[in-house]
């Protein structure tokens, strides 16, 4: 009966000492992602539970385990509210040894959250959000951020259009951090590029009404109208402005134009608009595949932060195989030396503050005629390489 | 442009138009509200909801049914009607002679439920329904540009709500409604049958609003949080008009239009507060409100 104790110990033991070996490999033996993101509200569609689809894809199509472990995912609703998103985070970290958080829409709530990560030394994938703080002035080592920004958009839609002689803007805003961001950066491309910004009016977030802005843009008599701003409020303000008269005396830009809202919208108005988009399903045979399996499973086509949470998935599982082990400095630095490649990431590298550079695509809006299915929205009209696409790097936020 | 103390009158002017503009479909949906307030002291939390799923209904008709926009502006508030009917039978009237409370309480659980179950389906960005062909394009006034579709706006919901004031007011049957939510016990003597009146008044209450969201849908994008968005600032206009009143629901309604608008114009950042901060002065120096009867 002793020998026998003694050899279930041993057993034991020895059993133990391999898993723990192992362990140094992966921390608590499961590599685990967390999707925050808006699951029923005004961003839902763009990355929402479109995400959590992405990036469970994006592990089945990894195999579903790193180094012999299992990857999990877990997600979570932050309600667009950063408080209820960084509970969530932490909770996350202490109870269920997240090792990483995807997803990531309001800026408000990414600037919590990553606030939260950076402290526990976990990484932020983030997908969907706009503001080019995260690699600014709220960078951290601990931050990846990969679809695109408000600086590549105001690269990509409104120095072309200043270059082509439209000089005078005016910006209808919304009224938050995000519009903020993206009016003052495209104010800036359009100063150093000979422009002139004859005013700006700010309108809340939500708005349904628009027609008094509108007018104001009207009597402004600017050549450009730029709205920045999103989701809803950016179909709102361009159907206003097509009902009196707007788009036919100005060009209205929409500075941040997502697949959804671009399909929401009646042809008759939006045709011929141009936007920057860092994705569009419909650009060749690899994102054509993708999207496919991506809407068999989840029914709508991919939004660009849907398409990039793969990637960056992807590229972050690839890492941690790579490197051998899931502890956030050493993938980091493994992310970093590796320059991801696939349907989405074009020319793509990422760089020391996080910000993952790659082409992206100058589209417009197709008219009614010229749409083969209810997917097909844009013509893409240029490609814009990455290096122009995004503002530099700042050494403050040279982590390397 | 002509311009005084450096305000750009052409703008100004077409800002007092377009407030007039949005003051009516604040008209429309506060005299819901009102009526059903004022005629059966129900606070209706999902009249937003009736006013999204009146847009939706219309947007239903037209894609999955060919029901074209002006087929829709009659059959989508009779639909909302019946729907409403069937709610005030049996949701509403089980808990009718409880506190006012368990009404708010249940028909805001109504219009969770049904915003949750249209963005469940439809998803939050909303979808596309075009101005109807023979009211697009718009007519070239001296100060401002002015849609035919918002025109069409103001005078369909001026005739609207004049002919339900009217109804109410003026003539016979308004005469019994008042009368039986005065003293239902006294009317059913009459012989008038008071719960069938009742459950008409608020099914019409809220085909109101069923009628307000097919007037919205081809002006803002068909989505499902557009009722609760509007709901709030309507409930602030029937308290400013004075709770039950039916023709302050009506003028304050377009009053508070012109007043958002001309915030808009001057200082854009406090035009969703403004309506709520003439609530609270309006309630401290009149605490029944501009047109409501001191109790």
């Amino acid at each position: 009966m002793k020998i026998m104790k003694k050899t279930v110990l041993a057993a034991a033991m020895s059993l133990a000492a391999a898993t723990g070996a192992q362990a140094a490999g992966v921390s608590d033996d499961v590599v685990k992602i967390g999707v925050l993101a808006d699951m029923g509200g005004v961003y839902a569609d763009i990355c929402g539970p479109g995400c959590v689809t992405a990036v469970e894809m994006a592990v089945e199509d990894f195999g579903g385990t790193v180094l012999g472990k299992p990857i999990e995912i877990v997600s979570a609703d932050d309600q667009n509210k950063p408080d209820v998103g960084s509970a969530k985070v932490r909770q996350w970290i202490e109870d269920e040894k997240v090792d990483a958080v995807n997803g990531l829409v309001a800026s408000s709530v990414t600037g919590a959250v990553t606030k939260v990560l950076t402290d526990a030394k976990k990484i932020a994938l983030i997908s969907t959000s706009a503001s080019h703080a995260f690699t600014t002035k709220a960078c951290s080592p601990y931050n990846v951020h990969w679809t695109y920004n408000v600086a590549a958009l105001a690269n990509g839609t409104v120095k072309p259009m200043v270059d082509a002689g439209k000089k005078k803007w005016f910006f209808i805003t919304a009224d938050y951090a995000f519009g903020h961001a993206l009016e003052g950066i495209a104010s800036k491309v359009i100063e150093t590029s000979g422009g002139e910004v004859v005013g700006a009016v700010r309108a809340p977030l939500g708005t349904t009404d628009f027609s008094s802005y509108v007018l104001q843009a009207q009597a402004s008599g600017a050549d450009v109208v730029g709205l920045a701003n999103a989701g809803a409020d950016f179909v709102n303000a361009l159907k206003t402005s097509a009902e009196f008269g707007l788009t036919e005396t100005a060009d209205v830009a929409g500075l941040l134009v997502f697949t959804h809202n671009a399909k929401a919208l009646d042809p008759a108005i939006a045709a011929g608009m141009k936007a920057t988009t860092g994705f569009y399903w419909d650009m060749d045979d690899q994102t054509r595949e993708w999207s496919a399996r991506f809407k068999e499973r989840h029914g709508s086509i991919p939004a660009m932060g849907q398409a990039g949470a793969y990637s960056m998935t992807m590229h972050y599982l690839n890492a941690i195989k790579a490197a051998g082990t899931d502890d956030a400095d050493a993938v980091m630095k493994q992310m970093k030396q590796t320059k991801p490649n696939d349907f989405f990431a074009r020319n793509a590298y990422l760089r020391n503050d996080g910000r993952m550079v790659h082409d992206m695509l100058l589209v417009s809006i197709k008219d009614a005629a010229s749409r083969k299915s209810d997917d097909d929205i844009y013509n893409i009209e240029a490609t814009i390489p990455g290096d122009v696409a995004f503002n530099p790097m700042l050494p403050a936020c040279d982590f390397k | 442009m002509a311009t005084i103390f450096g305000i750009n009158l052409f703008a100004l002017s077409g800002q007092l138009l377009v407030g007039l503009i949005n003051g009516s479909f604040y008209a429309l949906l506060s005299l819901g509200l009102a009526i059903i307030f004022g005629l059966l002291k129900i606070i209706n939390f999902a009249q937003g909801a009736m006013y999204m799923l009146g847009a939706f209904f219309a947007w239903m008709a037209l894609n999955y049914m060919g029901i074209n926009y002006w087929a829709a502006l009659i059959v989508v508030p009779i639909a909302i009607g019946i729907i409403a009917i069937l709610i005030e039978r049996f949701l509403v009237r089980p808990i009718a002679n409880e506190d006012h409370l368990y009404s708010l309480l249940l028909t805001f659980g109504i219009a969770l439920v049904l915003q949750g179950m249209f963005t469940h389906i439809y998803g939050s960005s909303g979808l596309p329904y075009q101005i109807p062909a023979e009211l697009k394009g718009g007519t070239k006034l001296p100060f401002m540009y002015l849609p035919n579709y918002r025109a069409w706006i103001i005078v369909s919901s001026l005739i609207v709500c004049g002919s339900t004031w009217w109804v109410i007011e003026k003539t016979k049957l308004g005469a019994y409604l008042r009368a039986g939510t005065e003293n239902p016990q006294l009317m059913q003597g009459f012989g008038i049958n008071v719960p069938l009146i009742t459950t008409l008044t608020f099914g019409f209450g809220v085909a109101l609003a069923g009628f307000a969201g097919v007037l919205a849908a081809p002006v803002y994008s068909v989505s499902p949080e557009m009722g609760s968005n509007i709901l709030i600032v309507v409930f602030a206009i029937v308290v400013i008009g004075g709770m039950g009143s039916i023709g302050g629901a009506i003028l304050t309604g377009l009053l508070m239009g012109v007043v958002e608008g001309l915030t808009k114009f001057f200082y854009p950042e406090a035009s969703t507060t403004v309506i709520f901060l003439f609530m609270v002065i309006v309630l401290l120096i009149k605490p029944a409100g501009l047109f409501g009867k001191e109790a």
